[in-house]
């Protein structure tokens, strides 16, 4: 990434590990053959990721009809990932960035000076590229639903290749 | 595809609920009936010369009882009550189970096996529905999300952002 700030729409997504909730890993390739939305966010518990995991939860479905996985991604643990994710009664998947701290938000962009996630949404395409990215301005902004979904909607235009639906899997 | 992309607030309609003179500045907020910080900006907005109109951003991964609350007062609005029904329900966040919904429909008089359908059937939901979408389009994240005079005011609304758009009325003092 050339530039500071969160990885550009074109660019292929970088090679990454990271923690699922149960210890395995997920890294790129896990991102083919599908649209999958990253959402960054500074830390489990803080009241504000609180509200943004909130609001994506309840319109879940409808990313899934558009063929669209979220995922929450932050330098959490996967205990304190998951037991704030069962907290809040969501069911979007967390996966951790914790050792090596902050190397896939580094990697993605995303990694703010202060040691946590920027709060940052990725979509990668069903071929392993960027198609869409935005920055808060501030950690304390919580980017809307809407946004992700413009994001899906310049996916579909620009990619020409059509998000599957949800569960499809690449042959 | 339902479409949840980007888009304005939508102006005042006839469907909104709006309550307030007419020339009074406009407010519109999106609020959830079992968030406590909507339930305080609902005390805030009272007695200020305002047209306050309420749309439903009910968060049910957050609040249980958020998504049944707006449609009792949708169906206390079929019956021409809904503000009723809305000052009832933020006055007691803690009563929001059915019970609770049937004590206040009787409260003021509803018919309650027309309240009990209504608030199930599918024209209250797709009212409700219809403003939460129109929230998550204009940017709403969190509850109460205000707008008024061209902004967005979101989360823990005080009363120094009300007081430049209206203050209260009977208040010493002009503003």
């Amino acid at each position: 990434v050339a530039h500071d700030g969160v990885i550009a729409p074109g660019t292929p997504a970088p090679d990454f590990a990271l923690r699922r909730e149960d210890g395995s890993a997920f890294t790129r390739s896990a991102l083919e053959g599908r649209t999958t939305v990253l959402v960054f966010y500074p830390f489990a518990f803080s009241p504000v990721c609180t509200d943004q995991l909130n609001l994506y939860q309840d319109v879940l479905d409808e990313f899934a009809v558009q063929g669209a996985t979220l995922y929450g991604v932050s330098c959490d643990s996967s205990y304190a990932q998951k037991a704030f994710r069962e907290a809040l009664g969501v069911s979007i998947e967390q996966l951790s960035d914790f050792e090596p701290k902050g190397a896939t938000c580094r990697a993605f962009g995303a990694y703010h000076p202060g040691g946590f996630a920027q709060r940052a949404l990725v979509i990668v395409g069903p071929d392993g590229a960027v198609t869409w990215s935005y920055q808060a301005a501030s950690p304390g902004e919580l980017p809307g639903a809407n946004l992700i979904f413009d994001g899906l909607a310049a996916t579909r235009d620009s990619g020409g290749r059509r998000p599957r639906p949800a569960g499809a899997r690449s042959t | 595809l339902t479409e949840l992309g980007s888009a304005p607030v939508p102006e005042l309609s006839g469907e909104d609920h709006v309550r307030g003179r007419s020339g009074h500045p406009v407010v519109v907020e999106y609020a959830d009936f079992e968030c406590p910080f909507c339930a305080v900006l609902t005390l805030r907005l009272h007695g200020r010369p305002l047209r306050h109109a309420f749309r439903h951003f009910p968060v049910r991964s957050r609040h249980a009882r958020a998504w049944a609350a707006a449609c009792a007062a949708e169906a206390a609005g079929v019956q021409g009550r809904f503000w009723e029904m809305h000052d009832l329900l933020f006055a007691d966040q803690g009563r929001l189970e059915d019970p609770h919904l049937w004590d206040r429909a009787r409260s003021f008089g509803l018919d309650l096996e027309r309240f009990d359908a209504d608030r199930r059937s599918e024209p209250v939901a797709a009212r409700v529905r219809r403003d939460f979408q129109s929230g998550v389009r204009a940017g709403v994240v969190t509850t109460p999300t205000l707008f008024a005079g061209g902004r967005m005011f979101a989360g823990s609304i005080d009363a120094q952002v009300l007081d430049r758009l209206a203050p209260p009325v009977g208040r010493d003092g002009d503003a």
